[in-house]
């Protein structure tokens, strides 16, 4: 209880470092292709420059720099007319240089800001700097046979890797994660990365300090590294922030370090100490000019932006009547935004036959969710088009099928790429109105289920639902079942009033 | 006249028109390089053998089976009726600071000895591709740290070929005594600080700095990029053009080569100097030295025979037409070394970076369970002292807390001396200059052994050439006689950016005005 207390008497001050790899086909300062690290073979995609020959100089990718600035533009940031490259020197071997090329004292742009949605509202944080780089490769520890080796993997040495910096402007791990979550939508708005933590495409390391509620220093900040989910980086944070209450709460310091997250452990585990810390001797780049961007292909990059997550869930809220949390989960993802409306803009185009773009919704998050998750296929990839999603809700909205046909209906379209209208032909599932029909059917169950019917009468109301699912198998289902239940209670209370009850 | 002594324009065209064959040209140069140069360079020569002080030792690595295979290609191409190319068996070397595909590319250093280039740098392959023939790779200061190549970890270091108890200079010392001696007509050399001009005007031959991002370095192993240089180092000025014409261009694997267009650098080559204007300035007839201890200017008159062979040439060149201008002010010339010795190490320690024993290179044999402990002991043991120094103080001036001090101030100060000349050669003023006129070198080639060792003073040789690297501008070095000691000396001739045609017509000019002076005539005797 006296360390609850003693939470509600600091207050936690966290800002974000996130490097982004940019999802472009060649690395940022050679031609060598980008390849999924953690599945290719390793130093398949290297040459002279990537791997720190001697002589070799880079060349910078344009299209990483036009990656790299919409990120920039969609964070509302301050474009560096010009930029310039810097070297951060240090030795280890998956820098085969010896240095990573990176940006310092001028980075691409500066002063921006993320609005993002929290349990508690809108938040809206300052983006520092957004700035171009280089990733390094990866290395693998090896215990073998009482020997320790290390393997070097340069495939990753020298993709575009663009690191974004906020303001310590973030106050909790809750905040924290929705903030980085919406720059992973944001990240994945842009195509230029694919959020993937796990992989480490996406990197975000928050460093954190706390200090006594309405003081306006910064305490001793700390640095977390190795976190490959938003979960870990939610635990680890909140994890690091009572962990630093509780030194100055016994009279401990916090000291500057760089701590990594066990998730094991669920614990921090120092790495380095200030003390510890390289004088990385960064010097402008010989090798490159400055980067000049000019304002005109600034302005067709900014043209070119396409909604981005904020201003698309206002949207959704206002223009289709969605819910706020309806809004936000087909917002999460560009293409399934994407999906949602172009299954109501092809609904639009027969507007007699109405469905509402909430139906739309809740098929999609539903039944569509549903299936992508059992099959694990991304809602691109699905053969369902949103043309034939809208003609399936349109029958069920036409009382051609109900809406158990359809889920089955939209399962096989799911599976097969067929339209609704072939597999329900195909299978004969069109739902039956008739009620001349139904009427037939509703008397032959009554007269196959005599003591049923008679239990009815004399009052076991339970058993009317019974009867109704007797109809409906023997209709094989496609009955309409409002038609079904109709004639059954005619015939039912019918009944009744005959034996006087 | 021997094969061998014939300027490359001269030869390619003879072997174009299949007068000589490409392999009777390699072979003749062959016969002179085993004849006069000696055991190569190599990392174990401890046992000194009195007849290396009778030979040049251009060489690193002579690759003759490679060149054969490139003269009989030519040779082919030209019994085929095609044109093999400007460069058309002319044998040429490369300084080993150039990498050059599936050859030893070894920057005069033991971490580099076993390294064999996985790609061939820009300017050779140019060169192939114009119908060279590209001999081998010649020595060099270690990583081009130095003027006289005696820092080389290959030994015996190359010998001036005019006395060979001298110095060729450096760092391209390999290249110019080459060219001097008769082992191939063109080199491709380096200037960083006076690489190739330096060298050129010890051997007496031509060298050119071309204007920075003129040549794609592409491929050199790198000391200072932002001064770095890849440059021609030829017998006369024509040769140093038609080298120029293969090499300068634009490359897309250079980030700073110049996208500008490559003009005919042979083609207005005797248009004459009538109507240039031609600047000489005292900041270069002097050497301006700072008193270690008080900081404070020391200054001594450069050797009257180098001051009366620049007025001798300015002579020359007023006699044909040109406006000599003197007294032109170049106040920030003295900041050149100075400014140096800060911006070419930080850059140097930076770029020596990779060399870490993990990729390539030299790795020390010893058993290391710790990885610091490998880069220490790999470089400790692979890099030699030059080397070393360059890091100590590129590291030095370049830690967070001294890069204000030292860095960018000398950064500053580069700004101002590229305003020296941006001045001068104003079109709109006070001066006007086309070019300026100054020595090449404070001094004619010195005795090997005197100056190694005083990496300071070593330093000042360049006094006159880094000024132009700093500024980016280009330099043109040319023989311009002998001093007294029987040593060449060398004229510089200093332009605006991507004047370098300009100033090989002003070279070609003095070239064509001396041609008939006793001078002309000596050559290098080597028994």
């Amino acid at each position: 209880m006296e360390f609850q207390n003693a939470l509600t008497a600091f207050e936690s001050v966290i800002g974000l470092e996130v490097h982004a790899e940019l999802e472009t086909k060649s690395k940022m300062f050679c031609s060598c292709p980008v390849v999924d690290s953690t599945v290719s073979n390793p130093n398949v995609a290297v040459c002279p420059v990537c791997t720190g020959m001697p002589g070799v100089l880079p060349v910078v990718n344009q299209r990483a720099v036009e990656y790299a600035l919409r990120v920039a533009l969609a964070l509302e940031c301050e474009i560096a007319e010009t930029s310039i490259f810097a070297r951060k020197n240090y030795f280890y071997p998956d820098l085969p240089k010896g240095y990573q090329i990176s940006q310092y004292e001028q980075p691409l742009a500066r002063n921006g800001r993320l609005k993002f949605q929290t349990a508690d509202g809108e938040r809206e944080i300052r983006i520092r700097r957004v700035h171009l780089e280089e990733d390094t490769g990866k290395l693998t520890h090896v215990h073998r046979d009482e020997e320790t080796f290390s393997l070097v993997d340069l495939n990753r040495a020298g993709v575009p890797l663009l690191e974004i910096v906020s303001e310590p402007d973030l106050r909790s791990a809750v905040e924290v994660r929705a903030f980085a979550a919406s720059l992973r939508t944001i990240l994945r708005y842009l195509k230029v990365n694919s959020g993937d933590l796990e992989k480490g495409v996406l990197r975000v390391e928050p460093n954190i300090s706390v200090r006594t509620l309405g003081s306006s220093e910064l305490g001793t900040r700390v640095e977390v590294k190795n976190l490959n989910s938003f979960r870990a980086l939610e635990r680890s944070v909140d994890f690091e922030i009572k962990r630093q209450i509780a030194e100055i709460q016994t009279g401990r310091q916090v000291i500057q370090q760089t701590v990594g997250w066990d998730e094991n452990l669920g614990m921090t585990v120092p790495q380095r100490t200030k003390e510890e810390e390289d004088d990385y001797r960064y010097f402008p780049e010989p090798d490159l000019p400055p980067l000049v961007i000019e304002p005109e292909w600034i302005d067709s990059i900014r043209e070119a932006l396409p909604e981005l997550p904020d201003a698309k869930l206002h949207r959704f809220i206002q223009q289709y009547s969605l819910s706020e949390y309806d809004a936000d989960v087909l917002v999460a993802e560009r293409s399934i935004a994407d999906y949602f409306e172009g299954t109501v803009a092809a609904l639009a185009e027969t507007p007699q036959v109405e469905v509402s773009p909430k139906t739309v919704a809740n098929w999609i998050t539903g039944e569509l969710f549903g299936l992508l998750n059992h099959h694990g296929v991304a809602i691109e990839q699905a053969a369902i088009t949103p043309q034939d999603l809208a003609s399936l809700l349109q029958m069920v909205s036409q009382g051609v099928i109900n809406q158990n046909t359809a889920k089955i209906v939209l399962a096989e379209m799911f599976a097969s790429g067929k339209p609704a209208t072939e597999i329900i032909t195909e299978r004969g599932l069109t739902q039956i109105s008739d009620r001349s029909f139904i009427t037939d059917l509703v008397d032959q169950v009554l007269s196959a289920n005599p003591e049923q019917v008679d239990e009815y009468v004399h009052g076991k109301d339970s058993i009317a639902r019974w009867l109704f699912g007797q109809v409906m198998r023997s209709a094989k289902g496609q009955a309409n079942p409002q038609v079904v239940q109709t004639e059954l209670d005619k015939r039912l209370s019918a009944l009744r009033a005959a034996e006087g009850h | 006249m021997q094969i061998y002594e014939l300027p490359a324009d001269m030869l390619a065209r003879l072997i174009r028109t299949r007068e000589i064959s490409a392999v009777e040209a390699l072979e003749s140069v062959l016969g002179r390089i085993a004849e006069v140069d000696g055991r190569p360079g190599s990392l174990n020569s401890s046992d000194d053998d009195p007849e290396d002080n009778e030979r040049v030792h251009a060489f690193i690595n002579l690759t003759p089976d490679r060149a054969r295979i490139q003269a009989e290609e030519i040779d082919r191409r030209t019994a085929a009726g095609e044109d093999p190319g400007p460069l058309a068996g002319v044998p040429f070397t490369v300084k080993d600071i150039f990498c050059v595909k599936d050859t030893p590319s070894t920057a005069g250093s033991k971490i580099l000895a076993n390294f064999v280039a996985p790609y061939t740098a820009t300017p050779v392959s140019r060169m192939e591709a114009a119908g060279g023939v590209m001999l081998g790779k010649v020595n060099l200061d270690e990583f081009t740290y130095g003027s006289s190549n005696e820092s080389s970890a290959f030994q015996p270091s190359p010998r001036n070929p005019w006395d060979l108890t001298r110095v060729p200079g450096g760092s391209s010392g390999g290249s110019a005594a080459a060219v001097a001696a008769g082992e191939g007509m063109l080199s491709l050399g380096t200037d960083t600080a006076g690489s190739i001009r330096q060298p050129a005007a010890f051997c007496g031959v031509v060298g050119m700095k071309p204007t920075y991002g003129r040549v794609s370095r592409y491929g050199l192993i790198a000391f200072g990029s932002s001064l770095d240089c890849p440059g021609p180092v030829a017998g006369n000025v024509t040769d140093a053009a038609l080298m120029m014409n293969t090499i300068a261009g634009p490359d897309k694997r250079d980030g700073t080569a110049a996208n500008m267009p490559v003009p005919d650098y042979t083609k207005d080559l005797k248009v004459g100097v009538r109507g240039m204007r031609i600047g000489l300035s005292s900041e270069y007839f002097r050497i301006t030295y700072f008193d270690p201890v008080t900081g404070e200017f020391d200054q001594q008159p450069i050797p009257e025979e180098i001051e009366s062979a620049v007025l001798s040439a300015a002579g020359y060149l007023a006699q044909m037409g040109a406006d000599i201008v003197e007294d032109v002010p170049m106040p920030h010339t003295k900041y050149g070394v100075p400014v140096y010795f800060v911006v070419s190490r930080v850059e140097a320690a930076s770029n020596l970076h990779r060399y870490d024993g993990v990729k390539y290179g030299y790795r020390t044999p010893d058993s290391v369970d710790y990885l610091p402990e490998l880069y220490r002991k790999s470089r400790a043991e692979g890099f030699g002292v030059q080397s070393k120094l360059r890091i100590l103080m590129g590291m030095y001036v370049s830690a967070a807390q001294y890069s204000e001090q030292y860095y960018n101030r000398a950064l500053r100060v580069r700004t101002l001396i590229r305003n020296d000349y941006e001045e001068i050669f104003d079109p709109e003023g006070e001066h006007r200059l086309d070019a300026l006129l100054t020595p090449t070198t404070p001094t004619t080639a010195f005795p090997i052994g005197e100056v190694y060792g005083d990496s300071v003073l070593m330093q000042y040789a360049d006094q006159f050439t880094v000024p132009a690297n700093h500024a980016g501008v280009p330099g043109l070095s040319i023989p311009a006689g002998f001093a007294g000691d029987g040593l060449p000396i060398g004229v510089q001739l200093l332009g605006p950016d991507f004047s370098e045609a300009k100033l090989l017509q002003i070279g070609m000019a003095y070239e064509m005005a001396t041609q008939g002076e006793e001078w002309r005539r000596q050559i290098p005797r080597i028994e």
